[in-house]
């Protein structure tokens, strides 16, 4: 079970009562993420998701433990905004997200959110600096947190920099010849551009070695902790575990992994 | 929308050697359309303002569209002759205002030369209204005189003054010439943009002076030669001419007078009505003109699905490209906009590179056709008529970019952010 700082237990109420369910605005805006009686299936298809509740705090470094086909990605997509909920509500800093049009989603998933995927994270026919600057190109609200363009620049090559990519040289290779850690790392900086509140990561070390693995995520929590990001990290390496404030599983989050005939 | 067109542009030049082939295809088939619209207008002037203000052109019985081609364009010969007897008596009818006779047969250096009287510079028009007028000289004075066409003096580089040798025939090289008798330039026309241009022009007499001493084509032996100053002396009314042009008093009389010809039992004439018989041309003309249309038509279609289909086999490996906009928030419209844009500027491009393609084409083919053909191509702008066919190409490139770009972005609302290679 999450073992997450209950709201209820800051207001006072015995847990489980309708009144813990009803968290008062101060202490919901202090959460990133807040996902509360999440149902989710494919047209057609059995329940994929229900999730009575999952918090993550603002700054907070959460690791969710997911296994491929558990829904892992659908819960991202419904947290991102791409997806919508059958049911439930998915409030992300303090705006429930999953109540917006599809473009005002889009539009605060560009402003306030940073994702990694596993691998093909780039563009291939845009530079290593262009990938990074994508964010401000989509969402002029976020590049106005860095400046005029010059100081986007200069934020991009210092996010590089910071996830260990300093040399300049990296800078004029085309995206495609770099490698897998690499391009990661680009990814990661692109993903941190414009210091959005929160940052998805969908199995990013998955790729890579298992040296590369632990420094690719020490240089990110790094600049997460500087910039005071929340960070959910989705992986199936528990090793790395323990490196974040919160473990959890999604298994035991996802009523529906339990029920017969579930994916 | 302007940070969509960025991606599109550099997406494009990755792709850069795809792209390029499929610009080429567009723009052939862009060039290929202009062409035929260039040439058809050109050709369709060319007919209308080679002649204005003749009645009737009367010549040996042939076809319709013989009669006109060699007496009008300078292009073919005459199977027969107009006796001399003929011609006077048509040209000394009542209601006869003025007759051109005109004789072909020789040429100098590639040009045809017209055996032909003052009158040719006095009734001929052009163009509607517009006369023949002198750049520099006189019409005829002398036996040997001889008037240039401006391309004539303009290619040869000839002036005032200058010796020119007749060759016998109408071959651009010919062994058989009237060296014996040269003639001298003694006028050079102002351009007209019409087959005059191509011609020298030479007194009637002066083409029986230098046949005198000929026999069925060949000269007569040395000892039987007439000199050009002896041929002076001579009667010079010529035997027959190749064909004479009639202005007649009254126009309503002179549908009565080409049925006089036409039936005149003394000799097999055809008098035709140019007007007449250039609507009769060009309308033959004309069916393989829309036909050539058509085809230009189905070649642009081609060129346009061949960009279709570039785009669409890319789609596949640009799904995961297009998760990555979404997840750095870009909308399904932007995706839509991407490739509409990317189809749009391919088709852009495709359209200027056809329209250079076919200037360099026109610059090329000129000289040809107006020496083959005698069609004046215009390296003119393009007229609206060229604009709306390519905004019409642009726009349907647009429309077939629609189909992509739609693929894209349901794709993208169903795939999210999921990998999907």
């Amino acid at each position: 079970m999450s073992s997450a700082a209950h709201p209820a237990a800051a207001s006072g109420a015995p847990p489980d009562s309708p009144a813990s369910r009803v968290a008062t605005p101060a202490t919901r805006t202090a959460l990133a993420i807040d996902v509360r009686d999440l149902r989710f299936a494919w047209p057609g298809k059995p329940p994929l998701l229900s999730i009575e509740r999952f918090a993550v705090a603002r700054g907070e470094r959460v690791f969710l433990r997911g296994p491929s086909g558990s829904g892992k990605s659908t819960l991202l997509g419904l947290i991102g905004g791409v997806l919508q909920p059958s049911g439930g509500s998915v409030h992300l800093l303090g705006t429930e997200v999953s109540q917006l049009s599809a473009s005002a989603r889009d539009r605060f998933r560009g402003e306030h959110l940073g994702f990694v995927f596993q691998m093909f994270n780039l563009i291939p026919y845009l530079g290593v600096l262009q990938n990074v600057m994508l964010p401000a190109l989509f969402s002029p609200a976020r590049a106005q947190r860095i400046g005029d363009p010059a100081a986007l620049r200069t934020e991009a090559v210092r996010l590089l920099a910071a996830l260990g990519l300093a040399s300049s040289s990296i800078l004029e290779r085309e995206v495609t010849q770099l490698s897998i850690g690499q391009q990661q790392r680009v990814a990661a900086a692109r993903a941190l551009l414009g210091r959005p509140e929160i940052i998805v990561a969908d199995e990013p070390t998955s790729s890579l070695d298992y040296d590369a693995r632990e420094s690719f995520l020490r240089l990110l929590m790094d600049e997460c902790r500087t910039q005071g990001t929340t960070l959910l990290f989705v992986s199936h390496d528990t090793s790395l575990g323990r490196l974040f404030d919160r473990v959890d599983s999604l298994a035991d989050l996802n009523a529906a992994a339990a029920m017969p005939g579930a994916a | 929308m302007t940070p969509t067109l960025g991606l599109a542009l550099r997406s494009i030049w990755n792709r850069r050697t795809t792209a390029l082939l499929t610009i080429s295809a567009i723009a052939i088939s862009v060039a290929l359309l202009l062409g035929v619209q260039k040439l058809r207008t050109a050709a369709k002037d060319g007919f209308a303002n080679t002649v204005s203000g003749v009645d009737l052109i009367v010549g040996a019985r042939s076809g319709q569209l013989n009669l006109l081609l060699y007496s009008v364009f300078r292009v073919g010969d005459a199977t027969a002759n107009v006796s001399w007897a003929s011609y006077q008596r048509i040209a000394h009818h009542p209601d006869v205002a003025w007759t051109i006779p005109i004789s072909l047969g020789d040429s100098y250096r590639g040009f045809r030369v017209m055996g032909t009287t003052n009158d040719y510079f006095t009734h001929y028009r052009f163009a509607g209204t517009r006369e023949l007028r002198f750049a520099s000289g006189k019409p005829f004075a002398d036996l040997y005189d001889a008037v240039l066409g401006a391309d004539v003096a303009q290619q040869l580089g000839l002036t005032l003054g200058a010796p020119i040798v007749v060759a016998h025939g109408v071959g651009n090289v010919s062994f058989a010439n009237h060296a014996d008798k040269p003639f001298r330039v003694a006028g050079i026309l102002a351009r007209t943009g019409t087959p005059v241009d191509r011609t020298v022009h030479v007194g009637l007499e002066a083409i029986t002076a230098i046949h005198v001493d000929w026999q069925s084509g060949t000269p007569a032996p040395r000892g039987a030669r007439v000199g050009a100053d002896e041929a002076r002396k001579l009667d010079l009314t010529p035997d027959s001419i190749t064909a004479f042009m009639i202005g007649m008093r009254s126009k309503v009389l002179t549908f009565t007078m080409q049925r006089a010809i036409n039936e005149y039992r003394q000799e097999p004439l055809l008098a035709i009505i140019p007007g007449v018989a250039l609507t009769q041309l060009w309308n033959l003309v004309g069916i393989a003109d829309t036909a050539l249309m058509i085809v230009a038509g189905f070649v642009v279609l081609a060129g346009l699905l061949g960009m279709l289909t570039a785009i669409l086999t890319s789609l596949n490996e640009r799904r995961r490209e297009m998760a990555i906009l979404r997840s750095v928030g870009a909308q399904p419209r932007h995706v839509f906009t991407l490739l509409i844009a990317e189809a749009g500027t391919l088709a852009a491009c495709g359209v200027l590179a056809g329209v250079a393609l076919t200037y360099a084409a026109v610059a090329a083919a000129r000289p040809f056709l107006e020496s083959r053909f005698g069609i004046f191509l215009e390296i003119g702008g393009l007229t609206r008529y060229d604009f709306g066919l390519l905004g019409a190409i642009v726009g349907a490139a647009f429309l077939m970019g629609a189909l992509p770009a739609w693929r894209a972005y349901r794709n993208t609302l169903s795939d999210g952010l999921t990998i999907r290679v």
